[in-house]
């Protein structure tokens, strides 16, 4: 009897190591940065860019709205008058300097907000740092996409297939107009080429969910709303049902997606061994 | 002696190509994080981003085992003369990442209280923009200084220019001209 217990005393030592053995059994979380980037969310506010029309006339008027909004103090803005016999921009002025001071700049978005053409916009494109402070205040140069409308990529940022995707015209929280309701209407002006997105759903009832993907918070939420603001159809029984739905039919989308994906994969080991295996 | 005093011929240069790959894979940072930017460096020493891939996953608490300080940051005036000790308690070679907008230049909080830019203080040898920088950024600017470590003389720093004098306080350097582009 003494010699047992003593013995189970001392194996209740590996009790500790349940956890440890567990988590040997787990999927690796860790994202292997250098060699991969994570996908972005659709909303990340990355490097500016500064947008064309789609004749390659450049959007920023020169208006100084956004140096005015920035609670940093890091955009410097010049206008100047268009030259009459070869104007920069459709308007009666461009921006003739400008600069973003990186080291400065909280990715706040408000510049993007405030701007009236949609000149200025976020990419997603983070990752970049500097050894000196110079690189760090991008001017017009800099900022400005290129004719096809991607923006430029500089020797110290690390751009990758599709950081430069939904580049311009991709986040609003309201119309230029001020508009709350302004969904399912493209309100930015032609673009050049590069990066235009679908207008995204929001607080009014012409949403267009299926094709953005997302949900309205009130949506979101509505299990922490009170009793009287949930719609009569999603209480009770008929309100489990209707969730039991809705997330069956999230689960058949993950599902398809899934298999789309292994096809693609499998698709491409074929390829990758008819490759290897043709030459030879 | 150090090793600068050597003249480069073969031995030593190969020599230097060993130092600096040593020095490069073992940066060990000293924990100086002061505000919301510590979290995105404390999330890049956990297993999401685990920068022990890197050689650097021990986070000392003393300086004197340490060879770079990233201020995570912002850096108040009362902090700075302990900023600086911090960093002169550290042995040689050491290193300064500057991460995120209010270390690097005050950001968006331009007052009295803020130090405006932490190179005000410690020489900086990379800085990494954002308010936080996310992880990414802050193994960017790791990588960054990788470069830097493999490209860069073996020598501490460049001497003094000829022409400045020695003042009382630390004389900020002359920023590096160099551009050192995203390894890769």
């Amino acid at each position: 009897m003494g010699v047992l217990q003593d013995l189970k005393e001392q194996l209740q030592f590996f009790g500790g190591f349940k956890l440890t053995f567990q988590h040997l059994t787990r999927p690796r979380v860790t994202r292997q940065y250098p060699e991969e980037k994570q996908p972005k969310q659709p909303r990340q506010h990355g490097r500016h860019v500064l947008n064309r029309y789609e004749d390659g006339m450049e959007k920023c008027i020169g208006c100084e709205l956004c140096a005015g909004v920035c609670p940093a103090d890091c955009i410097y803005v010049r206008g100047l008058d268009n030259p009459p016999d070869d104007p920069v921009s459709p308007g009666e002025r461009y921006g003739y300097v400008y600069e973003i001071n990186y080291l400065r700049c909280i990715h706040c978005d408000l510049c993007v907000e405030a701007c009236p053409t949609e000149a200025i916009t976020e990419s997603k494109l983070f990752e970049f740092s500097f050894t000196n402070r110079a690189d760090a205040i991008y001017t017009k140069a800099e900022l400005v996409v290129d004719d096809e409308g991607r923006p430029k990529h500089l020797p110290w940022e690390d751009w990758r297939e599709g950081t430069d995707r939904h580049t311009s015209g991709w986040m609003r929280a309201t119309a230029p107009a001020g508009s709350a309701a302004y969904e399912g209407e493209v309100q930015w002006s032609g673009e050049l080429g590069y990066g235009v997105r679908r207008p995204e759903g929001g607080q009014s009832g012409r949403r267009d969910d299926a094709a953005t993907g997302t949900m309205p918070l009130r949506e979101v939420l509505e299990a922490h709303l009170l009793d009287e603001d949930i719609p009569l159809e999603h209480r009770g029984m008929r309100g489990r049902l209707w969730r039991a739905q809705l997330s069956a039919e999230r689960n058949r989308r993950k599902m398809e997606r899934t298999r789309e994906r292994l096809q693609e994969l499998r698709a491409q080991r074929k390829a990758a061994k008819a490759a290897t295996r043709g030459p030879s | 002696m150090g090793l600068e005093d050597l003249q480069h011929n073969f031995l030593t240069g190969r020599l230097e190509d060993l130092v600096k790959w040593a020095r490069r894979n073992s940066v060990w940072p000293a924990t100086f994080g002061l505000a919301c930017c510590a979290i995105e460096m404390m999330s890049v020493g956990a297993a999401d981003f685990d920068i022990s891939r890197l050689g650097m996953e021990v986070f000392r608490a003393s300086p004197r085992q340490a060879d770079l300080m990233i201020v995570a940051g912002r850096v108040s005036q009362k902090m700075a003369p302990v900023l600086r000790q911090v960093y002169d308690q550290m042995m040689e070679p050491k290193w300064v990442i500057s991460m995120g907008v209010c270390a690097s230049s005050g950001g968006m909080f331009n007052n009295y209280a803020i130090v405006q830019g932490v190179d005000q203080v410690v020489p900086v040898d990379v800085y990494a923009p954002g308010c936080p920088p996310s992880p990414e950024t802050l193994l960017h600017a790791i990588l960054t200084l990788h470069e830097k470590i493999r490209t860069g003389a073996i020598a501490r720093r460049p001497q003094q220019p000829a022409g400045v004098e020695r003042t009382a306080g630390w004389v900020p350097e002359a920023p590096n001209a160099v551009r050192v582009a995203t390894p890769r």
